[in-house]
């Protein structure tokens, strides 16, 4: 260490590049103590002293007051030992890198050289922005003398120099040596992580899930405490906790759907979360089924001559591509009863009722995401064709799941086909907001008395829903008498209503 | 203002320079101790609680050592900014009293969240007071252990520890360490600027209606950087509390023994279950901001002068000397020591290593993760690639 120390004016404000020296507050053979003021400097951001960093006798002084400085220049240079006698001569011409080491030859030869001024990328410390500002948060400011950077260790100097692209290697990669890699032997072999043993090593903190699974766990009343997880780091996985809930002992690769057969654990129950459709579809039943005082009646029809109407419209020329089905003349049915008998077509809003003129016409959809109701806008003011049209694309998209949810929003009145399930009837829970619900049965052949004579005959039997608010038994059975006239005799009824 | 509220916009425009001034003659300021060296006995807070110290005379010159220490060991830190050592350092001069004066009032089971300024706190907890200088370095992340010292690490995000703190003490009473003697209380550091921040607002909301253990200490320096005080309040700071439902009181804050008496009354209140409190410790920055800043561009020189006046440590002083309770030769010995450790904190600063690269992957997550341990793995073998690497 020299006994001369040379004093560089620091960054005094947070990236500065440079301070104009105001006013020396030492000259030349000065004694001076530790933290005694020696200068005053202003920067663009304050004029601040700067105490003496180190007792001694004042040197030299680099720059006269005036001068701008940047920073990281010498500005004092102070003879820490002044009683130490005179100095000699080479440590009169001390710089301030006078302390560091220096770099033997060879080592040199290898140094990555620092880009020429204005090659440095921008926005790199000590490289100037666009704009020429300089990024420096904190420090000595930007650099103004080439980097000295430790040599790569087996690098070729020659091609090292001369090969700049390939020095400047990524974390990534690491070692280069010419255009190759270095041996591998000299990299530990990228770490396989045992993580089931590792996880047990570092869960000191507790059992690791995600929060959906936490949640998962908690409404299925299954303890993580007591699982081993399958994940990452031994984390538990959802697949765990349905695996443990359900509490089978083999791993069930796929999500348990609603119509795949449940597979029963030693406890003999599976637990289904209650989400989504089915949270969605309980919510509703239940509010309706306790809040609208439900009647249902029900009501058997012959059907013959309907089915019969229904193969010569599919033998029309222009219905050839169309889909007619039963469920066509049952929807045709329900619109033209409600043209007669509106209040069907309401609902109840406590203290009125509103009355639609228009019909949303839905249709209960068993899907794989479970029961849907789309329904159909405005349906009454659809041609049959139209309405056949409208009800092939509903049913589509529901089997495909990609009914909208504006689709199922804002029906006013419902049918639900249990026939192709293959029962008669039920007694269908009114949707929130609607005031009647029609069920649509098998159609069976059955020994029926037609015209005065037993024969075989297709039968239905149809049931409807109806909010007794609104609608009494006599407007209800007049609604669903209707419905069975249409459906016994279409083109009589249509000549007649309409 | 609209213009259908006459009264209001004059009424608080000259309401503001009366609660600058109010520093001296204030009926509602706490103060035990008057710029002169005069003790008072008892002073009355503006809810009736009455105030008071009873201190032996070891404790009154401990309490002037500390005030010494403190403001010594911080001039070290402004110097050695000054020459290059440290990348920034916030000065809390003239703020010694306030600092001292509640640090010295925690319990060891009290929990303290700092700003970055909180050099005093820091050192009444018992830190060693070379920790905020390797932060400000840059050569480590502050360094001591939040949990064993029950002080926090410095939050530089303005108000954002208040927070921390209204969390923190809604754990204490969760936890059910309230309503004894020995029970808990947090205490969350803030300044005047900070009280305009939505985190200091949302922190008094949150403490007042969860009644959280929690004292709210607001070191009132008259600026936020170079913004006065009348551009963030047309009250006094300590009335706000009433607003949101706990009691506030205004403090002298160059004075050791009212800030003490405040602070540990409004902390036990807050450990035996009645709530948070506000203390506005009414005092003067100084010195600068922070060694950025240059405070002669937006404050006339005769304020600093008044305040200069009402210096926390000659008050403190003048009362020893008049009161007989120490003589030269212990001021003499007590300014030997804050020299003697200024020393030796600059000598360790400028021993202080700078760190291996790799380390910036510790302290990341309490028990290591697997994604980081490849990328140290991978940045130790790029590490390593260099000659003359120890790893």
């Amino acid at each position: 260490m020299s006994r001369i120390k040379t004093f560089n004016l620091p960054d005094l404000g947070e990236g500065l590049t440079e301070g104009e020296i105001l006013a020396w507050l030492v000259k030349v053979g000065d004694i001076i103590e530790l933290n005694q003021p020696i200068v005053e400097v202003e920067t663009a951001k304050a004029a601040v002293e700067i105490p003496a960093k180190w007792a001694g006798q004042v040197q030299a002084i680099h720059h006269p007051e005036g001068t701008t400085v940047e920073v990281g220049t010498p500005i004092i240079a102070i003879d820490t030992d002044p009683g130490a006698g005179p100095l000699d001569a080479p440590s009169t011409t001390a710089t301030p890198s006078g302390d560091l080491p220096t770099p033997s030859a060879a080592s040199l030869a290898a140094v990555e050289v620092a880009p020429a001024e204005g090659m440095v990328e921008p926005g790199l410390i000590g490289g100037a922005a666009p704009g020429g500002r300089t990024a420096v948060l904190v420090g000595y400011g930007p650099r103004t003398t080439a980097a000295k950077r430790r040599p790569r260790k087996g690098a070729v100097p020659a091609q090292a120099a001369t090969a700049p692209a390939a020095a400047p290697a990524g974390v990534d990669h690491g070692v280069v040596v010419g255009d190759k890699p270095a041996a591998t032997s000299t990299i530990p072999a990228p770490q396989v992580h045992d993580r089931r043993g590792e996880a047990s090593g570092r869960a000191t903190g507790g059992v690791l899930a995600k929060p959906p699974v936490r949640k998962l766990a908690k409404d299925l009343g299954v303890d993580l405490g007591t699982l081993t997880g399958s994940g990452p780091l031994g984390s538990i996985t959802r697949e765990d906790v349905q695996q443990a809930a359900s509490g089978a002992s083999v791993v069930v690769a796929e999500p348990i759907a609603v119509t795949s057969a449940p597979s029963f654990g030693t406890d003999r129950e599976q637990r289904i979360p209650v989400k989504g459709v089915r949270k969605l579809t309980a919510e509703n039943m239940s509010r309706s089924a306790f809040t609208a005082p439900h009647v249902t009646e029900f009501l058997t029809v012959d059907v013959t001559r309907a089915m019969k109407a229904l193969d010569r419209l599919r033998g029309r020329r222009e219905w050839r591509d169309v889909r007619v089905s039963p469920l066509l003349l049952v929807a045709k049915a329900v619109l033209l009863a409600v043209q007669r008998h509106p209040m069907v077509n309401s609902t109840w809003a406590g203290d009125e009722i509103v009355v639609k003129e228009y019909v949303n016409l839905g249709i209960a959809a068993a899907t794989e995401r479970g029961l849907i109701v789309p329904n159909v806008k405005d349906a009454g003011r659809l041609s049959l064709r139209e309405l056949a049209d409208a009800l092939t694309d509903l049913v589509q998209t529901a089997k495909s799941g990609r009914t909208s949810p504006a689709a199922m929003s804002g029906g006013t009145l419902t049918i639900t086909n249990v026939g192709v399930f293959g029962v008669d009837t039920g007694t269908p829970i009114l949707p929130p907001g609607e005031s009647a619900i029609l069920a649509f049965g098998a159609v069976r052949e059955m020994p029926w008395v037609h015209k005065g004579k037993v024969k075989v005959r297709q039968v239905t039997t149809l049931g409807l829903s109806f909010d007794h608010r609104i609608i009494d038994g006599e407007l209800g059975s007049k609604f669903l008498r209707d419905v069975g006239d249409f459906l016994t005799d279409p083109e009589a009824a249509l000549l007649a209503w309409t | 203002m609209a213009k259908g509220d006459p009264g209001g916009t004059t009424r608080s425009r000259r309401a503001a320079p009366r609660s600058r001034k109010g520093a001296a003659g204030d009926p509602a300021l706490v103060q035990l101790l008057t710029p002169e060296g005069e003790r008072i006995d008892s002073a009355t807070g503006p809810d009736g609680t009455e105030y008071r110290v009873d201190f032996t005379d070891e404790e009154y010159r401990g309490l002037y050592r500390d005030l010494v220490l403190v403001r010594k060991l911080d001039a070290e830190a402004t110097a050695l900014q000054r020459q290059g050592e440290l990348g920034l350092w916030a000065s809390l001069l003239g703020q010694e009293a306030a600092q001292v004066g509640s640090g010295r009032a925690l319990r060891t089971q009290d929990m303290a969240f700092p700003t970055y300024r909180e050099h005093g706190v820091l050192y009444c907890r018992g830190i060693d007071p070379i920790m905020p200088l390797g932060l400000f370095r840059g050569v480590d992340q502050g360094g001591w252990d939040p949990n064993e010292f029950k002080f926090n690490m410095y939050t530089i995000v303005i108000g954002a520890q208040t927070l921390h703190a209204t969390g923190y003490a809604m754990g204490i009473t969760i936890d059910g360490k309230t309503g004894t003697d020995d029970g808990e209380a947090a205490i969350a550091y803030f300044g005047d600027g900070a009280t305009s921040q939505g985190d200091v607002n949302e922190a008094f909301v949150w403490a007042s209606v969860f009644n959280a253990p929690l004292v709210f200490f607001c070191q009132n320096n008259q600026y936020a950087i170079s913004e006065p005080l009348e551009r963030q309040t047309r009250v006094p700071l300590y009335q706000r509390a009433a607003g949101f439902g706990f009691p506030g009181v205004r403090v002298d804050g160059n004075d050791v023994l009212a800030t003490y008496a405040v602070t540990r009354t409004a902390l036990d209140n807050a450990r035996l279950g009645q709530g948070p409190s506000l203390i506005e410790a009414y005092t003067y920055r100084m010195g600068a901001h922070t060694t950025s800043d240059d405070p002669t561009r937006y404050r006339i020189a005769s304020e600093v002068e008044a305040w200069q006046a009402k210096d926390p440590i000659a008050r403190v002083k003048a009362f020893l000397e008049k009161q007989k309770i120490a003589d030269a030769g212990f001021f003499a010995e007590v300014d030997e020591q804050a020299r003697r450790e200024s020393v030796h904190l600059r000598e360790r600063v400028l021993e202080m290593p700078n760190p291996e690269p790799v380390t910036m992957f510790d302290n990341v997550y309490p028990n290591g993760s697997p994604l980081l341990d490849e990328q140290r793995a991978k940045f130790s073998r790029y590490m390593e690639s260099f000659e003359g690497s120890v790893h």
